[in-house]
């Protein structure tokens, strides 16, 4: 059993359904993005930076991949003006700014429910 | 030459696999990394961890007080670990910039 102390880190041990990994596919939270896919949102990055753009797709990771970008303060930030699409890892995401009309709270504290009783089970 | 993604990933391909095989090759991209640089050069492979080969590549180096500095690297392997965003460069867009009247701050880290 020695070689498996070596693959798998304290935390993610076999369980009997599989190897756990964060962020699996059918998470809630991963399934709540995927249903804000096509709209607007603003990203806001751990270095500050603010992107304004239409949400494209969401993987396990939380990755994001965003079409149309624009800087929310282009003055600020003209780094990369000359982008239009953009994959931005997840875990330098501070903020989604989603739009308040597209959320449908209910569903949304249900999720968020949800997945507290799966963590802790 | 194709761009290549590592064999042996079990999980699904990450969505950067999906946005590199829209785009068409070779592909000029912007990397901000998590201290706040800006690597600009051609992706010529990945992983699922972000791991990234560039080519060509050089820094775009900001300041206030003078134009955008362009450090030429060539060929990179970034560690995913250390990459923030990654952006697709319209070179259209990209060739019409005078950089040399860009002024801004550098970008900060994602550190908190």
């Amino acid at each position: 059993m020695l070689w498996l102390a070596l693959w798998f880190p304290p935390g993610l041990w076999p369980t009997a359904s599989g190897p756990r990994f964060p962020g699996l596919a059918h998470s809630p939270s991963l399934l709540f993005f995927k249903s804000l896919v096509g709209k607007d949102v603003v990203v806001e990055l751990k270095n500050d930076l603010s992107v304004c753009e239409i949400l494209h797709s969401v993987d396990q990771y939380l990755n994001i991949k965003l079409t149309d970008i624009s800087v929310t303060d282009p003055e600020k930030y003209p780094h990369i003006l000359s982008v239009k699409n953009c994959f931005i890892r997840g875990s330098v995401v501070h903020y989604v700014q989603l739009p308040a009309h597209e959320v449908d709270m209910q569903l949304l504290q249900n999720v968020a429910r949800k997945e507290t009783l799966q963590q802790k089970q | 030459m194709q761009t290549t993604s590592l064999p042996g990933s079990k999980v699904s391909a990450c969505i950067l696999c999906e946005m590199l095989s829209l785009t068409q090759l070779p592909g000029t991209v912007a990397v901000i990394t998590s201290d706040g640089r800006m690597i600009v050069g051609t992706l010529k492979g990945f992983d699922q961890t972000i791991n990234l080969i560039l080519d060509e590549s050089h820094e775009r180096v900001f300041s206030s007080s003078q134009g955008v500095e362009q450090v030429v690297l060539g060929l990179y392997i970034v560690r995913g670990d250390n990459v923030a965003v990654i952006g697709e460069i319209d070179e259209e867009t990209d060739s019409a910039l005078d950089l040399g009247n860009i002024r801004a701050e550098p970008l900060n880290s994602v550190a908190h």
